[in-house]
């Protein structure tokens, strides 16, 4: 079986993967990280969301093997601190949810979207989210939530920093120890 | 959960090692790029590689470089590579117009030119525009490079010109002055496939009579996704609105598309000649600086 390194949410794993298994499957089942939900499976719904190297990818459709090499974060990564990334915190505020399914890759896809375009309007949110589909709440609230997130990041961005971010290493993630499969 | 049947798992260096790989495993092997068309299939065994050949550390394949008169696209780069390149939407306004609309930002993260031409899905965007630009594919194998039109590329459904132990490396889009390009396309759904969509260039002669024309259609059973009859009548004719109506109703005639759940053929035939009427509109006004 093929080896992979990869670094999921700031922890490194070196781990032997099957070559058909999905980076989502890897994630759930390998690495216990089950906050990324799968949904429909065939690369349609965005459930699945994670962010490689920075930028949205659906990880029901990319095998763990090409993985390798790269850096993964899944909505478990990022909280930082003891503190909420902006976006979870928004789409609590917003009420952007209501069973929660498509909550994490939508909020990576927002990831993605605001690092291209930090200040969008309603209109290019809902583009930017169009692969992400949400059963319960009618997208206004997503909207409303990413336009919120978005001013908010924009002012800590123009506001000195108290202090140097740490790097964010969220302890379920350091905690979760790397099951080695059996070649 | 699905999970695609057992396979082999190659990770390509560069293209010449693809190569050797693709000929060592004959045509039980697939190619894997952005997989995103590739690994839903694999799922629900519509395909099954013994191999597969990921080409995805090829760099040699990546990139969006101008060389002379032509526009060099490797086939490795990406549906969001495309609608970013400042020098894309600069001389082909048709190449962002259409990946604006092909699937989703996340799907467009990781989807690839070349893949998407390989698939040669009948709904294709990317290939209704690029047979308007009278684009040129670069296919590499054993013995070399051979270059192949796009208008000759696709062979039907799913089927194209590259042969199992080849590569498409390249699509070369020539750069000519006086004229532009637009793609419309109707869909379901934010994110879906075409209902139909067609794709337009003109180039416009000093006293803005169209000098020459290319039309590519999707989803509509156009061989080729061509429309050779609509092209040949607007050549020489001048770009005014009776015209551009007239080359939508050749190009719905010529074509055969056929029903299903996106809708009845009759509909698509309509929206055939709508949109191809549309693009046009739009390529002109582009051309003769009436519109960005
Ligand atoms: C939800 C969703 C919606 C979509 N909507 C649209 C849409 O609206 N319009 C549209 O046009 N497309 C759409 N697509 C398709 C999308 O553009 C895919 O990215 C594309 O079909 C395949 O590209 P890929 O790089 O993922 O190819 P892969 O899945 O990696 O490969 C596809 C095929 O091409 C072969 N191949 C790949 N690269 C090469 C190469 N360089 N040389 C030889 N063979 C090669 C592979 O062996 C395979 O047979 C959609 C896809 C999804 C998942
Ligand atoms: S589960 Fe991956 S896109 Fe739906
Ligand atoms: S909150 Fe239920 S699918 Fe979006």
């Amino acid at each position: 079986m093929p080896n992979i390194r990869v670094t999921v949410d700031g922890v490194r794993y070196d781990d032997q993967v099957e070559a058909r298994n999905l980076l989502v499957h890897y994630l759930r089942e390998q690495l216990g990280k089950v906050g990324t939900p799968i949904g429909c499976d065939t690369s349609n719904c965005g459930a699945c969301t994670v962010l490689l190297d920075g930028l949205s990818a659906k990880s029901c459709s990319v095998l763990a093997v090409q993985a390798d090499g790269h850096d993964i974060t899944t909505i478990e990564g990022l909280a930082a601190d003891g503190r909420w990334h902006p976006l979870q915190r928004a789409f609590h505020e917003h009420h952007a949810l209501q069973c929660g399914y498509c909550t994490p890759g939508m909020i990576l896809a927002a990831i993605d979207l605001l690092r291209e375009n930090p200040d969008p309007s309603d209109e290019e949110i809902r583009e930017g989210l169009e692969g992400n589909l949400c059963r319960c709440t009618g997208y206004a609230n997503i909207v409303a939530a990413v336009r919120a997130a978005a001013a908010e990041i924009r002012a800590a961005a123009a506001a000195p920093a108290p202090r140097a971010s740490a790097d964010p290493v969220p302890s379920a993630a350091a905690a979760a120890p790397s099951v080695e499969a059996t070649p | 959960m699905q999970v695609p049947a057992h396979f082999g798992y190659d990770r390509a260096t560069s293209i010449d090692h693809a190569l050797r790989l693709l000929a060592r495993h004959g045509d039980q092997a697939r190619v894997i790029a952005g997989g995103h068309s590739l690994i839903p299939m694999m799922k629900l065994r519509l395909a099954e590689p013994e191999a597969l050949i990921d080409i995805n550390g090829i760099d040699e394949l990546r990139g969006i470089t101008v060389s002379g008169d032509e526009l060099l696209i490797g086939a490795l780069t990406r549906h969001a590579d495309l609608l970013s390149s400042a020098v894309v939407g600069e001389h082909f306004p048709v190449l962002h117009d259409a990946e604006r609309v092909i699937a989703d930002p996340v799907v467009r993260n990781f989807g690839t030119v070349g893949g998407s031409l390989c698939q040669a899905d009948p709904s294709e965007d990317l290939s209704a525009a690029f047979v308007a630009l009278g684009a040129t594919g670069v296919i590499r194998g054993a013995a070399g490079s051979r270059t192949v039109p796009l208008r000759e590329f696709h062979l039907g459904p799913y089927e194209t010109a590259v042969a199992p132990d080849e590569l498409l490396v390249e699509v070369r889009v020539p750069i000519r002055p006086g004229g532009s390009s637009a793609y419309t396309k109707v869909e379901r759904r934010a994110g879906d496939w075409a209902v139909a969509a067609a794709g337009a260039a003109v180039w416009l002669g000093p006293d803005g009579a169209i000098t020459d024309a290319g039309i590519g259609l999707a989803a509509v059973g156009a061989e080729h996704f061509t429309a050779p009859e609509a092209e040949e009548f607007l050549r020489g004719r001048a770009g005014d609105d009776a015209a551009l109506v007239e080359a939508g109703k050749i190009a719905a005639q010529h074509c055969d598309p056929q029903a299903d759940q996106r809708g009845p053929a009759d509909y698509k035939r309509h929206l055939a000649g709508e949109l191809t009427t549309r693009a046009l509109r739009r390529a002109v006004a582009r051309a003769s600086g009436q519109e960005a």
